[in-house]
């Protein structure tokens, strides 16, 4: 087998697969948007500031944000993905949830919730960072108070080659060290709010893949940024 | 409900017009878009109004049923995600989303769309089974009619995986279609008060009586029914009912072509 | 250095506003080291130095003297509870439910039903926001017919127009019965046809309150509809944003 010098459909290491995104794509959310990258595809939906059910759940100091993640059934690379949550998308739900908050001011509402629903109706690596993208815009698009996006994507280790935004080609590559490292950071303060990893690298790559990344969540902010604005183009009417 | 809104609906019905200017037998603008979904073997996104529906159809290789051991098996689901409607809660499917897989999956089945023998591939042993899974992305009423439209296009545009040593690579699409034949195509009608309605959007379906959803065959027959809402139907409504359904199927079949 | 974005553009939360220590931040922006920059997804506004944002969208949160429309999801002991479509709900006490005394033991059904909608003020909002409502006062009622329709609140004074010329116009125009909610519940009432063609006319105004040109826009949609003139209303300047 060849060494993996070169990525299998010709990206520039730092280049991500195309990117799509759009703002109120669901009429009856608060807030909503689409981000697709190469074949993997995200909805993301903003339901409040609302009432929070269960009661016991409610915080006296500020709103609660409670994201869910979820896979269409047909959304898998392989065999159909069962409906309803399970172990990944629970933990996928939290980290989410987690990338997301240090934006977020939910003051203004204490006792209340905002419900953020990510589907991804088809998928090929990156689903969680899609997700998180997805989940800004539309959380901005419900007007919900934010210091900033947040963007995100992978980075990692493909054999010889440190790259972004791996597909689940290179996710999946056997020669070498390979590392998928889901990614997400404010832009203007540079900071990260998920890290996660899988696979084998050193720390010294560690650190030059998410530096390499850097520069791609700048540019992904920007997509967002202007997704929301498109909006607010040609009648700011989206939906029609 | 709210009774004044109904009562409003009602009133509006009877000079004509609904709510959002149709007539009462009108059906709203529908765009189709088939083979979206790249990870399903078969897929649709269609657009009815404000109702937006995305259906893909996996394939995979599984054990047939003991009682039919030379039948392929067919599996209908739809959730109703609570990213679409405030309505909607997360958790175990509601009743309203059981009822609305039900109603489609005994249309396509009783239709015999599927000509499941052909999914043999080992008596007793193994078959292919077909799942569709009908999403809503946004919902504004008729997530029956509509999850049945986009189902039957999806399943035409599929096509099998390749099989190599009985293991299915998901990765290698062939050309080869699903064995169907003799398309169903399942269309509703809405009693409100005294009027009958075709393709009810949410408000609509929030008023309404009775509902009688009919599901015709290519050659007019009719091969599934469901009566919905909490008013009892008389003989003569249920014959206006699928007369007014049968008359819309039609028109909703131009839309499966071929 | 100095401002970067043109005033009244639509800015985005995360967007460099202005660089440089010339403006102070107020609603809808923040100072993050020598930066500008907005939290909130708004159009901008340039006040002198100050740099804020108007929102675009956003649920409603309850405010004293804000006249809503509500529609009653519980019935308590001590009265009706409203959904007034924020993300607290609302509490309308027997006292303050009717002119007339209601007796200990009557029946609140009688007065609002559950699922019934009407106007109502909001009289007091706690800092732990539990929301009083009050049904006394003029114009304040239980709706009967028509239909509600949900508008993104913001756009609220755009419907209501400068001293409420817009809906006046949109009233005369159609003939229906409109009342507009602050918390974005619009209840419209008419002629089936009319009634289309205001709430039609409302989404309208909703979407495209942010272009300049609206109030012109918005009558010669009407006139071209209704094939009618509708007279120009005195003191009609392009209203606030």
């Amino acid at each position: 087998m060849m060494a993996y010098k070169k990525r299998h459909d010709n990206r520039a290491v730092d280049e991500t697969r195309p990117i799509i995104a759009k703002a109120g794509v669901i009429k009856k959310a608060d807030g909503s948007a689409y981000f697709s990258i190469g074949k993997t595809a995200a909805y993301a939906a903003v339901y409040g500031p609302r009432e929070m059910h269960p009661k016991f759940m409610q915080d006296a100091r500020r709103g609660v944000l409670r994201c869910n993640y979820n896979m269409m059934p047909f959304s898998g690379m392989g065999e159909r993905v069962r409906p309803g949550p399970n172990r990944r998308s629970k933990e996928i739900s939290m980290v989410t949830e987690k990338a997301l908050l240090p934006v977020v001011d939910l003051d203004d509402y204490p006792y209340a919730v905002v419900d953020v629903f990510i589907e991804l109706p088809q998928t090929d690596a990156g689903s969680r960072c899609a997700g998180i993208c997805a989940a800004a815009i539309a959380l901005a698009d419900a007007g919900i108070r934010m210091k900033d996006m947040v963007a995100a994507v992978s980075v990692g280790q493909v054999e010889d080659l440190l790259v972004v935004d791996l597909d689940y080609e290179e996710e999946a590559h056997e020669e070498g060290d390979v590392a998928d490292i889901p990614l997400a950071m404010i832009p203007s303060t540079g900071e990260i709010t998920l890290l996660q990893m899988d696979g084998k690298i050193t720390k010294e790559n560690l650190l030059k893949a998410i530096a390499l990344g850097k520069p791609v969540l700048q540019r992904i902010a920007e997509i967002q940024r202007k997704a929301l604005k498109e909006k607010f183009d040609n009648h700011g009417d989206n939906n029609e | 409900m709210n009774e004044e809104l109904k009562e409003h609906i009602s009133e509006c019905l009877k000079s004509g017009i609904r709510l959002d200017g149709r007539g009462l037998e009108d059906l709203r603008n529908i765009e189709i878009e088939a083979n979206v979904i790249e990870t399903a073997e078969g897929s649709c996104r269609i657009k009815c109004g404000m109702t937006e529906v995305i259906v893909g159809v996996k394939l995979s290789v599984g054990t047939p049923f003991g009682d039919t051991p030379d039948d392929g098996v067919l599996m209908v689901g739809a959730e109703l995600l609570p990213l679409s409607n405030p309505d909607f809660e997360s958790g175990p499917p509601s009743i309203e989303s059981i009822e609305v897989a039900r109603v489609i999956d005994r249309g396509i089945r009783e239709s015999k769309v599927i000509d499941t023998k052909a999914l043999c591939i080992t008596k007793g042993e193994k078959v292919w089974m077909v799942m569709v899974d009908i999403c809503p992305i946004n919902t504004d009423g008729n997530l029956i009619d509509i999850g049945s439209l986009a189902a039957i296009i999806a399943l035409k545009s599929a096509t099998f995986p390749e099989m190599k040593d009985n293991i299915v690579d998901y990765k290698k699409k062939t050309k080869k279609p699903l064995p169907l034949k003799n398309f169903p195509v399942t269309a509703t009608v809405v009693k409100i008060g005294s009027n009958f309605i075709v393709d009810p959007t949410e408000a609509e379906e929030k008023a309404m009586d009775s509902r009688l959803t009919v599901s015709v065959t290519a050659d007019g027959k009719i091969c599934a029914m469901q009566k919905g809402g909490n008013e009892p139907c008389t003989i003569g409504d249920i014959e206006r009912m699928i007369d007014l359904a049968t008359a819309k199927s039609e028109e909703l079949r131009r839309h499966i072509g071929g | 250095m100095g401002l970067l974005v043109k005033e009244r553009s639509v800015v985005v939360p995360g967007e460099v506003l202005a660089e440089g220590l010339d403006f102070l931040p107020s609603n809808g922006t923040y100072r993050h080291e020598e930066k500008i920059l907005a939290n909130q997804l708004g159009l901008l506004v340039v006040d002198g130095k100050v740099l804020k944002t108007i929102p675009l969208s956003g649920r409603y949160l309850p405010k004293k003297n804000d006249i809503v429309i509500g529609r009653v999801m519980d019935i308590t002991m001590m009265g009706w509870r409203f959904e007034i479509n924020s993300p607290y709900t609302s509490l309308l006490s027997m006292k303050e439910g009717s002119f007339d005394f209601i007796p200990k033991n009557a029946n609140l059904s009688k007065y609002y039903a559950l699922d019934d909608h009407a106007v109502l003020e909001i009289i007091k909002v706690t800092s732990q926001n539990l929301v009083d409502l009050t049904a006394k006062g003029p114009g304040l009622r239980k709706l009967k017919g028509g239909q509600i329709i949900k508008v993104n609140t913001h756009k609220v004074p755009r419907i209501i127009g400068k001293k409420g010329s817009m809906v006046s116009m949109l009233k005369k125009a159609t003939g229906c019965k409109i009342i507009v909610g602050q918390n974005g519940l619009v209840w419209v009432q008419g002629e089936p046809k009319s009634e289309i063609l205001a709430v039609d006319t409302i989404h309208k105004i909703e979407s495209e309150s942010h272009l300049p040109g609206l109030t012109e826009r918005i009558k010669s949609h009407l006139e071209q509809t209704l094939g009618i003139k509708i007279e120009a209303e005195p003191d009609q300047p392009e209203e606030e944003r």
